[in-house]
C-alpha cells in the first residue's frame, strides 16, 4: 500500500463530489484526502485525491472514476514533478510564559503564523507538503493539540505541463 | 405555451419510445395527464417493481432503451430492485420518477426520497432536473447515456412544479453534450495486431463469449472467428444465444452449473478469447484455477472490466461487433487443431444427455419438450433459483436475444414482468416465463396486468415447493437443515383464474406435451403449474471457491 495523488478534472454541478466519494466508500477503496475547488476552467472543478492502495487497486479507482459522466480527466500524477501543499490550523495549549515562548518558537521555524491568541492557547496556521506538517504535529503535541484541523492536499504538475481537459 | 410534461413526452418520442411501463401517483400526475393524450402506449402494471422489470426485458428483448415511470417516494423507491437488475446486467433503460416540487426538496415532505442519491451507485447516470428548460437535453442526454458504451440504466427525477411550469420557448435539442463521455468504440491497432498473432499461433484456444456480444450485436462475428479458426466455443449466462446451441463448436455454458466441456475447455486452454464478459465469480470460481495455463485476450467496451477480476495478455477496449470485425480481416483460415477439438468433443460426448426414462416429472424433460415444441420461435424469460439453471441447461437457445434472465443481480419475481416487456419489444414471438413456486409468488400481481391488456405470456411453473436452489444449498452444504426453504402448496391454477387467466396443473409426463400445446395454442396468458420432483437438484455444480473443473453430480454414464 503506498499513497497516490490523482488529479480529477470534473464538471462542476451539484453532486459531483457524492458521486465521486460515494465511488470510492461503495467499491471499498481507501481515500487519505479529498479537496475539490473551482479552477481555470470554467464549469469544472479540480479535485486532488490521496488514496492509499497497491498499483492494481489504484487503476481500477482511476477506471472507475473515468466511467463516471460527471469525470472529465482523471491523472495520476504520483510519480511526477508536482508543487503540493497542505494547510493547517493548529490550537494549542500555551499558558503565557515559558511554555507559549517555546511554542512560538516551534512556529517561526517551520514558517507558520500566530493567527490567534488567546488566555491559554494560540492558534498556527501552517502551510507546506504532508510531511512537514504531520513532523509540526508531532512537535506540538507535547503542549497539547487542542483542535486540528488540515485540508487535505492540493497538488499541481510543475512547469508547463498540465492536465487539462479531454479524456 | 408548454408544460414542462409535455416537453418530456415530445422528448420521448424524438428518442423513439412507443410504450412505457407505469404506475400513477400523485407526484406524477402532470405527466399522466399529458400520456392520456399521448400516442406513447403506457402499460400499467401492479407494482412499480414491475415496470422496471418490465422496462428491463423490453430492452433486452429488442436491443432499443426502455422506460419506466413511477411517482416520488414510495414508487421512486419499489424502481430500486429493477434499476439495480438492469445495472448489473448493462441493459440499457431510462426510469423516469416524480419528485415534489422544488420549493420541499430537503423537507422530508410527504411522499419525498432522495432518489438520485438512493440510485447513484445503480445507475450510469442520473438527474434531478430543476427547470423546465432543461428537459429537453436531459432527455436526450440520459437516452444517449444508456444506449451507448456499456449500456446501462439512467434516472430522471422531475419535480411536480417543473412538470407544471409553462415554456413559452422551448430551448432546442441538440447532441448530446457530455464532455466526460466518450466511449472507446475501435479496439487499438496495435492490440488488435497482438489479438490475432495469439489466436493464429494458439494450439488450445478457447472463445468465452458473454452479454457484451448480444448487446453489440456481435453474434455472427463470433461464429465466423470460431468455424475460420476452428475454436470451441463456451458462453456466460449472459450469452445463451449468442451461438446456437446446437452448433459443432458449442461447449454450452461455463461456470458454477457450466457443462464439463465447457469447464474443462477453459481449465486447459493455451488461450483464452474474452468478448463482452467480466470474469464474474460465478463464471471463474477460484480465479487462481481459472485458465491457468492460458494467455487472455479481454476484448470488452469498458476499460474498467479489463483486468479487474483476472490478469490480461492483450486488452482491448471496444465494441466486440467492430473489434471482432477487424480481428476477422486480418486472419487466414486455421488448420490441423483436430487433436484439441477431438479432446473437446470427447467431453461433450461424455457427458452427453441420456433419454430421460424415469416416471418422476422432472424439470429437464419438461425444459426438452418445451424447446422442441417452440424449436426456434420462442423467447424465455426465467425468475432465478434452479428454475433458471434448468432452463439455461436444458432449453436450445439459438438466436440472441430469445434468453432473457437476471444474471448479475439474480432476482426473484424479475422474470413474469420482464416477460411481460419482452412481448411488447417482440408481439410476434412466444414469450414463456420459466418460474419457481418462490420467485413466481414475488410479483404474481402482475397476473392482474397480463389479464386487463390480454399480454399472451405463458408461465411456465416448475412448482416443488422448496426455495429450490436455497435448499439444494442446504442439502449440500448444511447437512440438509432445510431452514426456511419449504414453501406450502399453492393453487396456481386458482389465483390465475381469479385475475381471470387461464391455467392447468401437470402431474404427469404425459400431460407435459398436451399442458404445453394448450397453452402455446392460446391467444391470451396462461400459467402451467408443473408439479415436479421436490428435491430435483441443478447438475453439474461447482461449489462455491472451487476451481471449476472440480465439479460435483456428474451425470454418470
Amino acid at each position: 500500500m503506498k499513497a497516490h495523488t490523482l488529479q480529477v478534472l470534473v464538471e462542476n454541478k451539484a453532486g459531483v463530489l457524492s458521486r465521486v466519494a460515494g465511488l470510492f466508500s461503495r467499491r471499498g477503496f481507501n481515500i487519505e484526502s479529498l479537496t475539490v475547488g473551482t479552477c481555470e476552467e470554467p464549469g469544472m472543478s479540480r479535485m486532488t485525491i490521496v488514496v492509499l492502495g497497491d498499483d492494481a487497486e489504484v487503476e481500477q479507482v482511476k477506471k472507475q472514476l473515468n466511467k463516471l459522466i460527471d469525470v472529465i480527466k482523471v491523472s495520476d500524477i504520483t510519480e511526477r514533478s508536482t508543487v503540493d501543499r497542505e494547510l493547517a490550523l493548529i490550537k494549542v495549549a500555551a499558558e503565557a510564559g515559558d511554555s507559549r515562548a517555546e511554542v512560538m518558537q516551534i512556529a517561526s521555524i517551520f514558517r507558520a503564523q500566530i493567527i490567534d491568541v488567546g488566555t491559554r492557547s494560540v492558534i498556527l496556521e501552517v502551510t507546506g507538503d504532508t510531511e512537514k506538517i504531520d513532523a509540526l504535529e508531532t512537535l506540538l503535541r507535547q503542549y497539547g493539540i487542542k483542535e486540528f484541523v488540515r485540508t487535505g492536499k492540493i497538488a499541481l504538475l510543475r512547469g508547463s505541463k498540465g492536465a487539462k481537459a479531454q479524456k | 405555451m408548454k408544460t414542462g410534461a409535455r416537453i418530456l413526452l415530445e422528448g420521448l418520442q424524438r428518442e423513439g419510445v412507443e410504450t412505457i411501463f407505469g404506475y400513477p401517483g400523485g407526484s406524477v400526475l402532470p405527466i399522466y395527464d399529458e400520456l392520456y393524450d399521448s400516442e406513447i402506449q403506457h402499460i400499467l402494471v401492479r407494482h412499480e417493481q414491475a415496470a422496471a422489470h418490465a422496462a428491463d426485458g423490453y430492452a433486452r428483448a429488442s436491443g432499443r432503451v426502455g422506460v419506466c415511470l413511477a411517482t416520488s417516494g414510495p414508487g421512486a423507491c419499489n424502481l430500486v430492485t429493477g434499476i439495480a437488475t438492469a445495472y448489473m446486467d448493462s441493459v440499457p433503460m431510462v426510469a423516469i420518477t416524480g419528485q415534489v416540487p422544488t420549493s420541499m426538496l430537503g423537507n422530508d415532505a410527504f411522499q419525498e426520497s432522495d432518489i438520485t442519491g438512493i440510485t447513484m451507485p445503480i445507475t450510469k447516470h442520473n438527474y434531478l432536473v430543476k427547470h423546465a428548460a432543461d428537459l429537453p437535453q436531459a432527455v436526450r442526454d440520459a437516452f444517449y447515456i444508456a444506449g451507448t458504451g456499456r449500456q446501462g440504466p439512467v434516472l430522471i427525477d422531475i419535480p411536480k412544479d417543473v412538470m407544471t411550469a409553462q415554456l413559452e420557448e422551448v430551448p432546442p435539442v441538440g447532441t448530446a453534450r457530455l464532455r466526460g463521455y466518450q466511449p472507446t468504440y475501435e479496439g487499438h491497432a496495435l492490440q488488435i495486431e497482438k489479438a490475432v498473432g495469439l489466436i493464429a499461433d494458439a494450439a488450445r484456444p478457447v472463445l468465452y463469449v458473454g452479454g457484451g456480444v448480444i448487446a453489440a450485436g456481435a453474434s455472427g462475428e463470433v461464429a465466423r472467428l470460431a468455424e475460420l479458426m476452428l475454436i470451441p466455443i463456451t458462453t456466460t449466462l449472459m450469452g445463451l444465444g449468442a451461438i446456437p446451441c446446437d452448433h459443432p463448436l458449442s461447449l454450452g455454458m461455463i461456470g458454477m452449473h457450466g457443462t464439463e466441456a465447457a469447464n474443462y475447455a477453459v481449465t486447459e486452454c493455451d488461450l483464452l478469447i474474452a468478448v463482452g464478459v467480466r470474469f464474474d465469480d460465478r463464471v471463474t470460481g477460484k480465479i487462481e484455477a481459472f485458465a491457468p495455463n492460458a494467455r487472455v485476450i479481454h476484448i470488452d467496451i469498458d476499460p474498467a472490466e479489463i483486468g479487474k477480476n483476472k490478469p490480461v495478455d492483450v486488452p482491448i477496449v471496444g465494441d466486440a461487433k467492430s473489434v471482432l470485425q477487424r480481428i476477422l480481416h486480418r486472419l487466414v483460415k486455421k488448420e490441423g487443431r483436430e487433436g484439441w477439438l477431438d479432446r473437446v468433443r470427447r467431453w461433450k460426448e461424455a457427458a452427453a444427455l441420456g433419454t430421460d426414462t424415469s416416471a418422476a416429472l422432472g424439470p429437464a424433460y419438461i425444459l426438452a419438450e418445451m424447446s422442441d415444441l417452440l424449436g426456434e420461435n420462442g423467447i424465455i424469460v426465467t425468475e432465478v433459483g434452479q428454475n433458471q439453471m434448468w432452463a439455461a441447461q436444458h432449453y436450445c437457445f439459438r438466436r440472441p436475444r430469445t434468453w432473457i434472465s437476471s444474471g448479475g443481480l439474480g432476482t426473484m419475481g424479475y422474470g413474469f414482468p420482464a416477460a411481460i416487456g419482452a412481448h411488447f419489444a417482440r408481439p410476434d414471438e412466444t414469450v414463456v416465463d420459466v418460474a419457481g413456486d418462490g420467485s413466481f409468488q414475488m410479483n404474481i400481481q402482475e397476473l392482474g396486468t397480463v389479464a386487463h391488456y390480454h399480454i399472451p405470456v405463458k408461465v411456465v411453473i416448475l412448482n416443488n415447493m422448496y426455495l429450490g436452489m436455497v435448499r439444494q444449498w442446504q442439502e449440500l452444504f448444511y447437512d440438509r437443515r432445510y431452514s426456511y426453504t419449504e414453501l406450502p402448496p399453492v393453487d396456481f391454477v386458482g389465483i390465475a383464474r381469479a385475475y381471470g387467466v387461464d391455467g392447468m396443473r401437470v402431474e404427469e409426463k404425459a400431460d407435459v406435451r398436451p399442458a404445453l400445446l394448450a397453452a402455446f395454442e392460446s391467444d391470451g396468458p396462461f400459467v402451467l403449474d408443473f408439479r415436479i420432483e421436490r428435491e430435483a437438484n441443478v447438475f453439474p455444480m461447482v461449489p462455491a471457491g472451487a476451481a471449476i473443473n472440480e465439479m460435483i453430480g456428474r451425470r454418470q454414464r
